[in-house]
């Protein structure tokens, strides 16, 4: 959720009166934004001299980049308080409409661009701090760290149309970036930003691609090289006064509403408020000619009956669009069915994708907090455990009672946890392996519950001693036969940690359990009755010799071994500093099932 | 031996009623061992007695040896007055011995007792009193030492200590008797048998003292929680969703969720990505028992995979369903990307997607991990257990849904809620619940919630009247805030404390 930051001041006098934190907190819930904080109180940074007027620091939904400025919150909320009209839009009709002609190698990096002009544009500092601020949040938010779109604005005065786009190897691109003073490369721009705080992060986006995208102006001016940085020439400034936007992209929607946000937020500035200049973009290689920005609103029908139903109210046509207006549509009962509203979705509004969307502002303008509130009916559902999840709860009661504690360790740990540090070998067929883990405690999905009991009790060396501990857990190992190629597994796993070894006490446990769970210990030359469990003596590497067992089940006339429980191996403990001995138990406990 | 000092404490009371002095009447036994005696007679009130503390002045071993044989310097006077031509000082330790030469002669110079004649010294006195030996004696015999300036001398020259000495003045209590009976630390079954439990008496018991700590397992505190919360769905009549299966898709995880390829939390940053196994295949039927489809939802008609793999293609790509999508490129293989569930809202989708083949009302819930590429702190863990309930029904309203939370919460003891207007990518509308938490005296958002999207269901090939509620909480956060947990990894994980799990309270939610 991008979180803006405007000045207090300045929105209470463009809303018409002054608010309590309080009072706009409450508008803000109702809105559906948050008031994360007013910095009225707090300490506020001094810049030049000057301590920064207090803020309002709002939280927009991730999905309304109609909200990510000043100029946004403003003009919504005055709608949604009923107090300014819905604005209306307008291209004008220069008489030589500027024109941005894109060549075809840009298909190779960076395949569309769309234009605009804002002509008599008056900024002043705030003006011109939130315009380039709405640019940065728009790169960071929906042009995924200018990655998708990025946008430059430059000052129409400075440089002389048409424009191209073009795609040329770096070599031969040479201008004198945005605030800089000597001519560079492509090439040698790239060096030059490598370590730059806020570009050198962008650089990666074409820096190994054989041509980059570049803007030039008639005269062979480099109005920008997308999307890392513009030409010195053509830079905007206080007193800039027709603005032009070039918006490149490789994503036409993302292109699209970044165009709509730039141009619908700031033409409320120019001469005549809302009048936007399109430009014509000629390209003709992947039928991409048109006229941008595309500003007209989009129409689009909703049911009554089903925003209605939705919200549980039974309001009419004509009260419905009375709501929506508050959320900035223009909406009209249609004159062909009285189920049909027709909506004129603004194009600041691109967060509406389908009449669930028109629904819901519906219901926020109606008031969340005002809907009727119903209990939904009890259509006879049965209430019922997943039958693994029964079975592990039977185990962990018993445990419990039998006087073990219940411990909840992470699932995800190192691969030598996992593996050499248990003296066991990775076959590479068993464990799922995390491709990005931010550290190393985080590398495989572990395929033992034993890495989470052990460190436990190494992070609980303070507690007095014997420690009896288990717990009934998933793990996960690779299956390629399935979709998702692994599978989980429900465990139980016990440790005992203390002067003596344990082991015959963690057998005790085993034998508790299995009775629990109605299986017989079956003893050699016995027949079972029922379910039966047996032990062998176990050679392996995670105990100390001869003082392990594998654990055997006869389920159903079938064999099948289980887990196995034993000494711990002290090369084991040495690796999770353990100072004294520990017995352990694991089990897969699906087998009851 | 303690016990016959106590029969020894009643003897010597028994003269009279007058109070006894410790110190006079057992004055060579340690005063801890009279207090233990009189301790026991006193919990039986046979005595009643009263501490005294006195400051007592003793003597070092140095000390004592002076008050035996006389100071350092008396010993150099004897010496040199006996030999009566003068003694060589060279000689003079040979004689004494080092330490008595070395403060004796000077102590002896100073009180003009000898003097020094060249290499000799000779007696000026013919005899002297060693005051500092009759200091000594005296203290020695009554403890005591009034002149203070003497006391600080003698302190100084680490001849004497000073000690506090405890006494007790000791009178007979309401139920004195001559005798003191053994008393019997326990009811045993040979006192039942032989009849002496008559007679017997018992030691009294501490009631001001715990008893003895009783040996218990016990079970993790989140999970208590959890089996709470499990307990208020099947209240409430849901089923428990099949969540044992931490690895997904990137189709069940996101993209049949109408998640944007390009959505941020699909990042590298925020989502773990499988590198190995290192792709899934795309939809299809699990095997049976992979997980256990409850006997309820084994379908009716067999879902198509391959028709809801390309709906939901087509919804991202180009809209369907009323929808105009997100209109961008929509890729195959970031779709079999495998990932660590985000979330249990995967699994949702997945019993959403099989009741499409027998579309009818059901409520599931799930409380189970989920995993997030965060960086670890106080409050963020890369696991945390996600609390989440979907309710599919025709005709459902958002005023229901409301209505269903207050319910849901109260059973947990929130009773005041509110909804704000929230964005979730398959959600519409979407609500984040606040509660009024009364300790904290504010608003505290305790859970998300909405309308699963058209998009969504209707791609399963759910009826577009079947609209189906979900929401979410962390089962962490609100135990932290119920019981003051301030770092998550003191509730989750192998740093928790074993006492915190072995000392905390029932989990009574609608109480605490």
């Amino acid at each position: 959720m991008p979180t803006i930051s405007v000045d207090k001041a300045a929105l209470f006098q463009e809303l018409g009166r002054e608010y309590t934190t309080e009072e706009f907190d409450e508008l803000c819930f109702e809105f559906g934004i948050e008031l994360d904080e007013d910095t009225t109180n707090s300490d506020r940074p001094i810049v030049d001299g000057k301590q920064e007027p207090p803020q309002l620091k709002i939280e927009i939904p991730a999905n309304r980049y109609d909200l990510l400025c000043f100029e946004g919150i403003a003009l919504m909320l005055n709608i949604f308080l009923g107090r300014n009209p819905l604005p209306e839009y307008k291209l004008t009709q220069p008489a030589r409409m500027e024109q941005i002609i894109v060549k075809e190698d840009t298909t190779k990096i960076r395949p569309y661009v769309a234009g605009a002009i804002l002509r008599n544009i008056k900024f002043d500092q705030a003006r011109y701090a939130s315009f380039i601020a709405l640019q940065d949040k728009l790169h960071q938010n929906l042009a995924r760290q200018r990655t998708l779109v990025s946008i430059g604005t430059h000052d129409l005065d400075t440089v002389k149309g048409p424009f191209t786009y073009e795609a040329l190897p770096p070599k031969d691109i040479k201008f004198t970036p945005l605030n800089q003073t000597q001519e560079m490369d492509g090439e040698e721009l790239m060096n030059f930003y490598e370590k730059h705080q806020q570009l050198g992060k962008y650089l990666h986006i074409i820096r190994d691609s054989p041509v980059y995208p570049v803007i030039y102006d008639s005269n062979r001016t480099v109005c920008s090289l997308p999307p890392i940085i513009n030409g010195d020439r053509s830079k905007i400034s206080l007193d800039t006064t027709n603005v032009l936007i070039e918006i490149t992209a490789l994503d036409k929607t993302k292109l699209d509403i970044v165009s709509k946000m730039m141009v619908t937020m700031f033409s409320q500035y120019t001469l005549e408020p809302f009048t936007i200049e399109p430009v014509e973009i000629v390209s003709e290689h992947n039928n991409e000619t048109r006229v941008t920005p595309d500003i007209a609103p989009r129409t689009a029908e909703a049911e009554v009956s089903y925003i209605n139903q939705c919200c549980g109210l039974s309001l009419s046509p004509a009260e419905i669009c009375t709501l929506l207006k508050k959320m900035a549509f223009r909406a009209k009962p249609s004159t062909t069915s009285p189920d049909i509203i027709n909506v004129e979705i603004p194009p600041t509004r691109a967060d509406v994708l389908h009449q669930c969307d028109i629904m819901e502002d519906v219901a926020i303008a109606y008031g969340f907090n005002s809907l009727p509130r119903a209990f939904p009916n009890i259509s006879g559902t049965v209430a019922q455990p997943l039958p693994i999840n029964k079975l592990s709860d039977i185990v962990r009661v018993e445990t419990a009672m039998a006087g073990w504690s219940e411990v909840l360790p992470l699932i995800l740990c190192s691969h030598d946890e996992n593996f050499g540090w248990l003296n066991r070998k990775d076959d590479g067929n068993t464990a799922v392996k995390l491709a990005n883990p931010k550290t190393l405690e985080f590398q495989v999905v572990r395929t033992s519950l034993l890495p989470g009991l052990l460190k436990t009790i190494r992070e609980n060396k303070h507690h007095s001693v014997p420690m009896k501990i288990f717990e009934v857990s998933d793990v996960a190992f690779k299956d390629l036969s399935l979709e998702r190629k692994s599978r989980n597994e429900r465990h139980f796993a016990a440790a005992f940690y203390g002067k003596t070894s344990g082991f015959e006490v963690v057998h005790g446990l085993l034998d508790r359990v299995m009775a629990m769970l109605k299986t017989d210990f079956l003893a050699e030359g016995e027949t079972p009755k029922g379910d039966s469990y047996y032990i062998k003596e176990l050679d392996d590497p995670t105990y100390f010799p001869g003082h392990a067992a594998s654990i055997h089940v006869r389920i159903g006339g079938k064999d099948k071994v289980i887990g196995s429980f034993g000494i711990l191996h002290p090369t084991v403990l040495e690796k999770y500093e353990l100072k004294y001995p520990v017995s352990s138990l694991e089990l897969n406990v699906e087998a009851f099932m | 031996m303690a016990s016959d000092l106590t029969n020894q404490i009643l003897d010597a009371l028994s003269a009279s009623d007058a109070p006894i002095l410790s110190s006079e009447a057992f004055p060579s036994t340690p005063s801890l061992n009279v207090k233990s005696a009189l301790d026991r007679l006193e919990s039986r009130q046979m005595v009643q007695y009263e501490t005294l503390e006195k400051e007592i002045v003793t003597l070092t071993a140095e000390g004592q040896e002076i008050a035996a044989n006389g100071s350092h310097e008396a010993k150099v006077f004897a010496v040199v007055l006996a030999a009566m031509d003068g003694l060589k000082i060279s000689d003079l330790p040979g004689i004494v011995g080092k330490e008595n030469a070395k403060v004796g002669q000077g102590n002896a110079f100073k009180r003009g007792w000898i003097k020094k004649d060249k290499d000799l010294l000779r007696a000026s006195a013919d005899s002297i009193v060693d005051e500092t030996q009759q200091q000594l004696l005296a203290v020695q015999k009554t403890k005591t030492l009034d002149d203070k300036k003497v006391v600080a001398d003698l302190k100084r020259r680490k001849l004497i200590g000073l000690a506090k000495e405890l006494a007790f003045k000791i009178t007979k209590g309401p139920k004195y008797a001559r005798e003191f009976v053994k008393e019997q630390t326990d009811l045993t079954p040979e006192m039942i048998a032989n009849g002496s439990w008559k007679t017997a008496h018992l030691k009294p018991y501490n009631f001001n003292a715990k008893g003895a700590p009783t040996p218990s397992g016990t079970l993790h505190p989140l999970n208590k929680v959890r089996q709470e919360f499990r307990n208020i769905f099947f209240d409430m009549g849901f089923e428990e969703m099949p969540t044992n299966r931490f690895v997904e898709t990137g189709f069940w995880n996101f993209d049949a969720l109408f998640v944007p390829q390009q959505h941020p939390a699909r990042d590298l940053q925020d989502t773990f990505y499988i590198s190995d196994p290192a792709v899934a295949d795309p939809p299809r039927e699990d095997p049976p028992n992979e997980p256990n489809p409850p006997a309820q939802l084994k379908a009716d008609n067999p879902l198509d995979y391959k028709k809801y793999w390309d709906n939901v293609r087509e919804v991202h790509e180009h809209g369907k369903f009323g929808s105009i999508g997100y209109r961008y490129p929509w890729s195959a293989d970031e779709s079999l990307r495998l990932v660590l569930r985000t979330h249990t809202t995967s699994i949702s989708t997945y019993m959403l997607h099989k009741l499409a083949a027998n579309p009818r009302p059901a409520r599931f819930f799930s409380i189970d991990r989920v995993f997030r590429n965060e960086s670890v702190d106080a409050t963020h863990l890369a696991e945390f257990h996600q609390v989440e309930g979907v309710i599919a029904d025709f005709g459902l309203t958002l005023g229901g849904l409301i209505g269903f939370m207050e319910v849901f919460f109260a059973k947990m003891g929130i009773h005041k809620l509110r909804f704000k207007p929230a964005y979730n990518p398959y959600t519409e509308p979407s609500m984040e619940i606040f509660g009024y938490h009364d300790g904290l005296g504010k608003w505290v958002e305790i859970g998300n919630s909405g309308m699963f999207r058209p998009e969504m269901l209707e791609s399963m090939g759910l009826p577009k009247d079947l609209r189906v509620y979900g929401w979410g909480l962390s089962l962490e956060r609100p135990t932290m805030i119920k019981y003051g947990v301030s770092n998550i990894r003191e509730l989750l994980g192998h740093k928790v404390d074993l006492h915190f799990i072995e000392t905390n309270p029932a989990i009574r939610l609608e109480k605490d």
